[in-house]
């Protein structure tokens, strides 16, 4: 029963006044002046810098390095996921906190710890290096910084999920006889896949536009190690601001279609299940 | 270690969740916890003395001032404006609503290192408005105002998208009755609105805080990195470690690897106050 009558809350002009100015001055029109500056300097010449063999050798290092990171999370980010929500073990409280520590840490500081650790005169990196691998200064080095920045976006998109995950299907399964690896199989993983999808395509966006905590450990060599985003940093300071604006649409848009797919496969995900769940 | 209370037929065994427990552990062992402990490590290489001296030098000094500054003018900026769109999106319907919360979200698809070079583009010496700047004698570029901008576009969305699902699972019951018994708009939202969402706000503000005394590649595209005047902590990092003074860089780091520490801290016990603000069988996201 209600008391009284609804009514309109106030201040809706007031605050879409003011949300719309504040995008517009702080993000829409910044971001009008890079498209405007990757158009003015003409088709041929916007090519010529967006697909230069430097600057493909930068998207190769991104997209390579941040899809390998990701895969990595996936796999244990997933676990850590489902082990903090499924077991209790002591000190699962700090390790749950923990996980958000790359989302607080400062990326320069992740950055040279990482850097000291995987060096070769590093606890780590003396190891490594003893076993015939470099990772600090090298293109693995890449992905151990992204690994570490992209880690919470898988950890924090699954594990809701997971918690809200219904017990019945899982114990009917198990009832009729499915043994553990069948229920993962058939009933747990189809129900996590959109948020482990969906968790992908963050720490992806993410990961392509990492600066802070790659260039410290990268090594930075042109065509081999240098991300795009340092690529986009070089041009600036070699005043080629068209040249970086270039290469910062081409990541803009790489970055929207990533998240855009996923959108899309979650979609279909969703759908598919719903509809099988319906038959 | 014993499996969380569930169903006889759903408990793995111990042999199965003893492993998967123990290599997960290994992997936040290995990559979260050992850099954490190794910028305390690092940082009191050389003893307490060498601590204080790097992080008490006016160089660092100055750059702590500068980051407080840019978090005290950036953070209530987007404090504002994270309030202003959780109430529009929330208690009104409008068209367009959907395409309005992308924009909001837009600076997370997008680099920091992007979110600097779009200022320089704007207000740098060759951008569209450099001219006109320079001739009136405004710096922005390779000045503290454009390192404020830097750091506002990177923490934009963060106060909104804490405030959202928070106010949505709310709803607007309240704020309806305060109006009905004759509240004015203001009193409403100070009384009502305003204690309603308090830990939620918070929680915010604290996540962009840290952000903003974080930012890094934003800042450096935008700082001109000029020693004493537009280096901010993680810059003053960067340069230390670039030189070679590696224990003067990990003094400053651990200074920011604190805060971080304190944040996960506040954000776990905001986290835990928040899930009592809002009732287990609330509607989530009722209608208005």
């Amino acid at each position: 029963m209600r008391l009284f009558r609804r009514q309109a809350l106030p201040g809706f002009g007031l605050t879409l006044g003011l949300v719309l100015s504040w995008l517009t001055l702080i993000v829409l029109l910044p971001m009008a002046a890079l498209v405007l500056k990757s158009a003015s300097i003409g088709p041929q010449e916007f090519w010529a810098a967006a697909t230069s063999p430097r600057a493909l050798a930068a998207y190769r290092v991104t997209f390579g390095s941040a899809a390998l990171a990701g895969l990595v999370n996936l796999v244990f980010g997933t676990l850590l996921a489902w082990v903090l929500v499924r077991y209790r073990f002591p000190g699962r409280a700090v390790v749950d906190a923990l996980v958000d520590l790359p989302f607080a840490l400062p990326t320069a500081v992740a950055g040279i710890t990482l850097t000291a650790l995987y060096a070769g005169n590093g606890p780590l990196g003396r190891w490594i290096e003893a076993a015939g691998w470099k990772v600090a200064y090298t293109p693995s080095g890449i992905v151990v910084a992204l690994i570490f920045v992209s880690l919470p976006f898988i950890v924090r998109s699954v594990q809701p999920v997971l918690e809200a995950l219904e017990a019945d299907i899982e114990e009917a399964a198990a009832t009729l006889g499915a043994g553990r690896l069948t229920v993962l199989r058939k009933v747990i993983l189809p129900a996590l896949w959109p948020a482990i999808l969906a968790g992908f395509a963050l720490a992806f966006a993410r990961a392509i536009g990492e600066y802070g905590s790659v260039i410290f450990i990268a090594g930075n060599m042109p065509m081999v190690s240098e991300i795009a985003p340092l690529l986009i940093v070089a041009k600036r300071d070699l005043r080629d601001y068209g040249g970086a604006s270039a290469i910062a649409v081409v990541m803009l848009v790489a970055s929207f279609t990533a998240l855009l797919a996923i959108n899309l496969v979650q979609l279909w995900l969703v759908r598919r299940r719903s509809a099988k769940a319906g038959r | 270690m014993r499996p969380a209370a569930r169903a006889p037929a759903l408990r793995d065994p111990w042999w199965l969740a003893a492993p998967l427990v123990v290599v997960a552990l290994a992997f936040v062992a290995l990559f979260l916890l050992l850099p954490l402990v190794a910028v305390f490590g690092y940082a009191f290489e050389k003893g307490w003395d060498v601590f204080v001296a790097a992080i008490t030098e006016p160089d660092a000094q100055a750059a702590i001032r500068l980051t407080l500054l840019v978090a005290a003018i950036s953070v209530p900026a987007n404090l504002v404006f994270g309030v202003a769109a959780a109430w529009l999106v929330t208690r009104f319907e409008f068209r367009g609503k959907g395409l309005l919360v992308s924009l909001i979200d837009l600076p997370f698809a997008v680099s920091p290192v992007i979110a600097g070079l779009v200022y320089v583009l704007l207000f740098g010496l060759h951008g569209w408005l450099g001219g006109w700047l320079a001739e009136h004698d405004i710096r922005i570029i390779f000045a503290v105002p454009g390192i404020v901008l830097a750091t506002v576009f990177v923490t934009f969305p963060m106060v909104a998208r804490e405030l959202i699902p928070l106010m949505q699972a709310q709803g607007d019951e309240e704020e309806q009755a305060a109006r009905t018994l004759g509240a004015s708009g203001f009193s409403m939202f100070w009384r009502v609105t305003l204690p309603k969402i308090g830990w939620g706000l918070l929680y915010g503000v604290i996540l962009c805080n840290a952000r903003a005394m974080g930012e890094f590649g934003a800042v450096s595209v935008v700082s001109g990195h000029i020693r004493g005047l537009t280096n901010t902590m993680p810059l003053h990092v960067e340069i230390l470690y670039n030189e070679y003074q590696s224990t003067a860089a990990f003094a400053v780091a651990a200074l920011l690897a604190l805060l971080a520490l304190f944040t996960l801290l506040l954000k776990r016990l905001i986290g835990w106050r928040i899930e009592r603000t809002v009732p287990a069988n609330a509607p989530s996201g009722e209608p208005t």
